[in-house]
């Protein structure tokens, strides 16, 4: 056999190693070059977390400050579909005895004014309407217009402090919680929702109050909120990966 | 060339698995942007479902595997991307496109049926395709790689809601986020008919000859396929 035609000649070997060389000299520069700018999600570790990273960080450059898609008022679906949900804990019962009058958003963390705002108090940061649709990750969606007062006003009222990097919120529901970025965060659309086709919120779709972010799939447009803590560190909360979803094997970013 | 071949095999399988596990968590299909238990389905695939809310007459509950399977299959999405990427780039580069586009000559039903012909008879290839590829193996390539995966991966962004956030058009050139889903469904089943017709194919011309050309690149000119 002559040496040319052996396929692992010398020339290719040199020139598969030089690609080699600089494919990873390239993926360590993108990897220092993604945590710099804030673009590896809190569950980028693991057998997963390039492809995680690799969603986040495309999404996060192609996407920065564009709106959710809203659709028309025909479109409101007539039957829209609440998942199932968890039986109702007694906290939550006693508080629908009184008609949700005694609910409480907690905002603390990195924030400069801690705060516990009623509904009412939220109604008076100012109320906002969006026809958006929820997407869940099985593959089912509908679309309804969603009422309440951004996120990003709440925030400004408490007064987040620079160093903040995300927005932790949880359920009335034990152990149920997630946490979004300031750019999620930030979006006009990411909506304290209390009323939901000119209605308040029923209790199936997440009333008395659920974070809609249209952006995501439904899984992070968690319902029952009472409690929002703004973070500079998501390693501290539950086991590090930005939610109870992470731990579940579900990616923390789902805006795919 | 012969790596993105592969990757992209790899990549397949883990796409059609965790694919499959996640159509599971929702065996129901619809037309439109929205479609959910309460509308009326395009069509139905009749197995037992992983999530309890939905209605598929069995009593049975599946287990849930959409967690690993979503991490999966996005993860083996980027892998055949990327690999496409190279291949798409290389493939310009190197001229390789140019044996698998149809030649002029044989863009008419005749050059088509006459194939075909060939294939009923069993009669063995020309001297010309014995290096190349017959009409029928370039169309079928070309429709995989340049109608097939790039609507794969079409309807795969058509689905995100971040994405048709940012490029609404997307989703509503194929007549909304639902129809995005159904058509990646129907197109893995392409995509699995031309599998199992190209390993069929690589079977019947020698399944070790072939497999030893593809993994090393070497060819034995002396050689017969069994």
């Amino acid at each position: 056999m002559s040496l040319s035609k052996n396929p692992i000649s010398r020339r290719r070997l040199i020139r598969g190693g030089v690609a080699a060389v600089a494919g990873v000299a390239g993926l360590a520069a993108a990897d220092r070059l993604a945590k710099r700018y804030g673009l590896i999600p809190p569950d980028g570790s693991g057998i997963y977390g390039p492809g995680e990273s690799l969603t986040y960080a495309c999404q996060r450059l192609l996407t920065t400050r564009t709106p959710a898609h809203e659709f028309s008022r025909s479109m409101i679906s007539k039957n829209p579909f609440a998942n199932a949900v968890a039986p109702p804990n007694d906290a939550f019962k006693r508080l629908a005895v009184g008609g949700f009058r005694d609910w409480r958003l907690v905002v603390d963390g990195t924030v400069a004014h801690p705060m516990s705002l009623s509904l009412a108090d939220l109604k008076g940061l100012g109320v906002h309407s969006q026809i958006t649709e929820v997407a869940c990750e099985e593959g089912w969606s509908y679309i309804a217009e969603w009422i309440g007062t951004p996120l990003s006003g709440v925030l400004r009222e408490a007064g987040v402090l620079p160093q903040t990097r995300y927005i932790v919120y949880s359920s009335i529901e034990e152990g149920a919680w997630a946490s979004i970025d300031m750019q999620d965060a930030g979006d006009p659309h990411t909506l304290l929702t209390m009323g939901m086709n000119d209605g308040d919120l029923p209790v199936p779709f997440g009333g008395p109050l659920r974070l809609r972010l249209p952006r995501q799939l439904g899984y992070k447009s968690l319902k029952y909120i009472n409690h929002i803590t703004a973070t500079d560190n998501i390693k501290k909360f539950g086991k590090g990966l930005g939610g109870v979803d992470p731990e579940y094997g579900y990616a923390w970013y789902a805006g795919i | 060339m012969r790596v993105t071949h592969w990757l992209t095999f790899i990549a397949f399988v883990a796409l059609v698995v965790t694919g499959g596990l996640i159509v599971i968590s929702h065996p129901r299909f619809y037309w439109g942007e929205v479609g959910n238990v309460n509308t009326r389905p395009l069509f139905v695939i009749p197995i037992p479902s992983s999530r309890d809310t939905v209605p598929t007459g069995y009593k049975y509950v599946m287990p849930d595997e959409n967690g690993w399977s979503r991490a999966l299959h996005f993860e083996a999405a980027w892998v055949a991307v990327l690999a496409g990427l190279v291949y798409g780039i290389y493939g310009l580069w190197s001229g390789h496109f140019r044996n698998l586009i149809p030649a002029r000559r044989d863009w008419n039903w005749h050059a088509y049926s006459a194939r075909i012909a060939k294939y009923l008879r069993r009669a063995p290839p020309d001297r010309s395709e014995e290096r190349s590829y017959n009409v029928l193996q370039r169309t079928a390539y070309v429709v995989v790689i340049f109608a097939l995966f790039p609507l794969m991966i079409w309807t795969g962004l058509a689905m995100s809601p971040s994405f048709t956030a940012a490029f609404p058009v997307t989703a509503e050139l194929l007549g909304g986020r639902q129809s995005a889903r159904t058509i990646h469904f129907i197109v893995t089943g392409l995509l699995l008919l031309f599998l199992f017709v190209h390993v069929a194919m690589v079977a019947l011309s020698g399944f070790r000859s072939r497999m030893r050309a593809m993994i090393t690149g070497y060819t034995r000119d002396s050689e017969e396929a069994p």
